[in-house]
């Protein structure tokens, strides 16, 4: 069967250039970049051929690109480096409400070791309040992390105003995750007015294994990963050169086909927009309206009276790979912290289908997606029982006959 | 590894029982959508045994799974056989569900057992 992968923001297919690009340096050219022979020059002219031109994409300095694993790592370093340099200064944080749990989980880290955190709400469409944020600066303010751009409903934040902002207000450090971002929309640093930022390989046709944090010149940050010289001393450990000469090569690829790209996964996404709700009754758009600031590929629908693992499940049956911000789709079964956020109704937010476009998917393809969803929405709305009692008695079933709340704090209520 | 074992998605796309009985003996209700599952059982009861089952659910994989193996598990039995059908046997019936499913979505033997409850306190009521 013909697989459809729509879930870019999760994990992107590897671009067959970068491939290419990395195979010399599994086989051939495998030496340490530290080593001074012929063979460890190799790696390091890798290693600083990548990043040239990781730092041309987001328009920085290669001297403040510092590699990393992942984005998860990127964000760890950036939360716990920067707030441990300046703790001096202060003790106080700011990050959004709709932040990644690379981000999150480090802040409440820093809160139980005496640190002191605020959280940004945002409106219903995913727009950080400024206002709020204003509100929240405070001269003990040492960081400020907020997400450029969210993988999941793809509402775009204004971080040039929100940087600006922030450095009027306060004396604090500018963070932005901007994995979802970098790849889709232009990226840069000097225009931004940001201290740091994060961006990762894997969701832009690169590698898993690569990603990194740009660092302003000037800004200081404690490692969280010690021994050698590597990165500066700033992140230690033995370079993931094919990984990294991949990461370097994506960059280049986005940076040549960025606009081109981003029309594509536009007129795609808005193709989704525009006809899902034609076809299927009581369905909501996450996020941003596509005429606002929404990532070009990102679709984000609730489908009232069903569920979302369900829903992607009988999808996923059809060849089409997509995901879920459901509580049961969620480990912790929560319904997604990002909607919660948004305020989105719970009952309803149950129901909600991610979609996320890459420059792969064709137009063939979404049209196979709007002939199948709708009945795969009109399947398991059969069987609902909230579907019947609905279209029975034109009313939500959120409070009617039958509802359990007993139950309910039974099994929502467990494993934090 | 698949998340599901085949049984389960077995029964997931394709399960049995589903729908509504409009004269029903007993109803079963459990859950919640603010949950994200939520199933209502119908049961006909004739000679003290379940002689129709049918069900309806909103819910995840696991959750519409389970129903149509609870249906399919208690279709035959008497109420009493049926009333010892717990949430494991389901659960081991499917071939195992995943750790983070066996509590949340592994209910329908409850709703079951509603609808059972629902069933002898109106005919209790008739008897009166």
């Amino acid at each position: 069967m013909k697989r459809i992968y729509l879930d870019n923001q999760s994990n992107t297919a590897l671009d067959q250039k970068v491939f290419e690009a990395m195979k010399p340096y599994f086989l051939e050219s495998y030496g340490n970049p530290q080593s001074i022979y012929s063979l460890g020059g190799e790696s390091k002219d890798a290693l600083e051929t990548a990043r040239k031109q990781i730092a041309e994409l987001v328009n920085a300095n290669p001297s403040e690109i510092i590699f990393t694993s992942c984005a998860t790592e990127s964000n760890n370093l950036a939360i716990k480096g920067i707030a441990d340099a300046y703790k001096d200064k202060g003790r106080h944080i700011i990050v959004s409400a709709i932040e990644h749990f690379s981000i999150l989980n480090p802040v409440k880290r820093l809160e139980k070791e005496g640190f002191e955190v605020t959280y940004i709400p945002v409106d219903g469409k995913g727009n950080i309040n400024e206002a709020e944020l204003q509100k929240a600066l405070r001269k003990d303010t040492i960081l400020v992390s907020i997400q450029f751009a969210n993988p999941e409903v793809g509402t775009i934040q204004n971080i040039k105003r929100l940087a600006a902002l922030t450095k009027k207000s306060s004396e604090a450090t500018f963070h932005t995750d901007a994995v979802s971002a970098c790849g889709t929309i232009p990226v840069d640093v000097a225009d931004l007015g940001v201290d740091a930022l994060t961006f990762s390989a894997s969701v832009m046709c690169g590698p898993k294994g690569a990603a990194a944090l740009y660092l302003k010149k000037g800004v200081k940050i404690t490692p969280q990963i010690e021994g050698g010289v590597q990165e500066n001393s700033k992140r230690s450990g033995t370079e993931n050169i094919p990984a990294i000469a991949g990461f370097g090569k994506a960059c280049e690829i986005v940076k040549q086909e960025l606009s081109e790209s981003s029309t594509k996964l536009q007129k795609l996404r808005d193709k989704l927009i525009s006809e899902l709700p034609k076809r299927i009754d009581y369905i909501y758009l996450n996020g941003a309206s596509q005429n606002e600031n929404r990532l070009p590929g990102n679709v984000n629908f609730s489908v009232e009276f069903v569920e979302g693992e369900a829903l992607f499940l009988l999808l996923d049956a059809k060849g089409i790979m997509a995901a879920s911000g459901s509580a049961c789709a969620n480990k912790s079964l929560k319904l997604s912290h990002v909607l919660n956020a948004m305020n989105v109704d719970v009952a309803i937010g149950q129901g909600s289908i991610l979609f996320t476009l890459s420059k792969y998917n064709t137009e063939e393809e979404i049209d196979y997606v709007l002939e199948e969803f709708p009945k795969i929405a009109q399947k398991l709305r059969d069987m609902s029982p909230l579907y019947s009692y609905f279209m029975q008695t034109g009313k939500r079933k959120e409070a009617g006959p039958g509802t359990d709340f007993d139950h309910e704090h039974d099994h929502c209520e467990i494993e934090e | 590894m698949p998340f599901y074992s085949e049984k389960v998605m077995e029964h997931f796309a394709n399960p049995r029982n589903v729908g509504e009985i409009k004269d029903a003996d007993g109803v079963g209700e459990i859950g919640n959508p603010v949950c994200g599952d939520m199933m209502t059982f119908y049961i006909k009861v004739k000679d003290n045994k379940i002689d129709d089952v049918k069900f309806k659910t909103f819910g995840c994989g696991a959750a519409i799974a389970v129903s149509s193996m609870v249906a399919e598990m208690a279709k035959g039995k008497t109420l009493d056989e049926a009333m010892k059908i717990t949430n494991a046997d389901v659960a081991n019936e499917l071939g195992g569900l995943p750790p983070n499913k066996m509590h949340c979505s592994n209910l329908g033997a409850d709703a079951l057992h509603r609808a059972i409850e629902n069933y002898k306190s109106k005919s209790a009521g008739d008897n009166k």
